[in-house]
């Protein structure tokens, strides 16, 4: 540099800058840097006990308390636009064609859980008794937790890996999870995956959930909607 | 080497007292550090699920949260404006510069040093940038969740690698702040703005002897 040695540098304003600058730019290198370092990392996580290690699993409520579920009262309520409206109680839902799926969980927000074990119903299964009508094209979701709630056409909650899940990772549905039941639908974004769900409303339009009322997409197709 | 000036208060042996930070350097310290612990609180409820479940009300942390976080940027902002800005220039200066003595003491060679020594002027660089970083990813996730333009990926990731980091800063910071020997007198100089002369003249000597050389 040609300055003296003794000559005072100014590293404060560098660190500043740089910290600043990898901070900043990292919004947009971030997450694929994350993902695959955490790719790499994966076998040292499961070798871990678990707890150690956040599961990356953020808790969203929008009420000021979790529903509890208690097996002896819980029911689950499919009416709207059906043939024969339907009262399940948690042993008529556990009863049903039981389906298993590994999938991963993508949050609108950027953080995602890889390789959830899933265990519950398929819709069509779930359905089947109550028969929806010819215009009922559409599931509404009715939340405990009040007033959360969302909307899937009868086409998306089909496909292959959608389903009213019970267990998630070998145990029964935790209550920060939904418990009893919850959506999951692996290729839209968390909040179309309505935790605690206590109705099932046959609709014959879709309607605007909870968090569409605030912004987000009605179609929240991972890496197709909200923006990405 | 130098021994330390002999300096006796008039009519009693107990030790003078200097100077070390301004009023408007305290509040800006003390402002940044309590919202600091109630922006930690209640982002940690709103981000370790066992906490989440413990409290609820996530609607309500979360609006406290963000409310923290702007009364925060406001405060900040409020004292830059209100207090002695001469003072702090003249202490963003003392903070930018690293002199040689300051570089080496990083390679933790013992050189003797100013008001701040070369750690704590790093510290405060990081201290600032994460504070600009924490409030661009924090306003960006708020924005974000109303509308797609400022949704990033990578916002969370950021936010969230900011808390950790910050974590195990502060909690050095706190080590010698309140409980390793040699450095917690500094808290003394953070709440009542003076230090032990005799303990500024071991830590900080430099500084000392700019004060005497221009008569201070």
């Amino acid at each position: 540099m040609g300055a003296p040695a003794d000559e005072p540098k100014l590293y404060g304003r560098r660190a500043f800058l740089g910290v600043s600058a990898v901070g900043l730019s990292s919004l947009f290198w971030g997450k694929p840097v994350w993902d695959s370092v955490t790719g790499v990392l994966r076998p040292i996580r499961d070798a871990l006990p678990p707890g150690l290690v956040p599961s990356g699993w953020r808790i969203y409520t929008v009420a000021s308390s979790m529903p509890s579920f208690d097996p002896q009262t819980w029911r689950l309520r499919i009416d709207g636009l059906v043939e024969k409206p339907q009262t399940l109680t948690y042993h008529d839902l556990r009863k049903l064609p039981r389906a298993e799926q590994v999938s991963n969980f993508h949050c609108v927000t950027g953080w995602s859980v890889k390789n959830v074990h899933w265990a519950g119903v398929r819709f069509r299964d779930l359905l089947a008794a109550a028969k929806p009508g010819p215009d009922g094209t559409v599931l509404g979701f009715v939340s405990a937790e009040k007033p959360y709630f969302d909307t899937l056409t009868l086409q998306q909650a089909e496909l292959h890996d959608a389903m009213l899940a019970y267990e998630m990772n070998g145990k029964p549905l935790a209550r920060e999870h939904g418990a009893p039941a919850r959506v999951v639908i692996p290729e839209m974004y968390g909040y179309k995956n309505v935790k605690w769900v206590e109705r099932i409303v046959v609709l014959n339009q879709v309607q605007p959930g909870y968090w569409e009322e605030r912004g987000y997409d009605v179609d929240a197709w991972v890496g197709r909607s909200n923006g990405y | 080497m130098a021994t330390e000036p002999v300096l006796v208060r008039a009519g009693g042996t107990e030790p003078l007292y200097i100077r070390r930070f301004s009023r408007t350097e305290r509040t800006l310290h003390w402002v940044h550090a309590s919202a600091f612990m109630v922006l930690l609180g209640s982002g940690l409820v709103l981000y370790v699920p066992r906490l989440s479940e413990a409290v609820g009300r996530r609607p309500l942390v979360k609006d406290i949260h963000f409310d923290t976080g702007l009364a925060w940027m406001l405060a900040i902002a409020l004292i830059v404006v209100l207090g002695d800005r001469r003072g702090l220039r003249r202490t963003l200066r003392e903070l930018d510069s690293f002199d040689r003595d300051d570089r080496l003491w990083l390679r933790r060679i013992p050189r003797p040093q100013g008001r701040f020594n070369a750690g704590q002027k790093l510290n405060a660089a990081l201290t600032a940038s994460f504070a600009l970083l924490f409030a661009v990813s924090g306003l960006l996730l708020w924005y974000g969740e109303r509308d797609n333009r400022f949704r990033f990926a990578s916002t969370i990731l950021l936010h969230d690698g900011l808390m950790f980091i910050s974590i195990a800063v502060v909690l050095g910071h706190l080590y010698l702040a309140l409980i390793y020997p040699s450095t917690r007198h500094a808290l003394r100089g953070m709440t009542t703005g003076s230090v032990r002369r005799d303990w500024a003249w071991q830590h900080h000597r430099k500084w000392i002897e700019g004060r005497q050389s221009s008569g201070e």
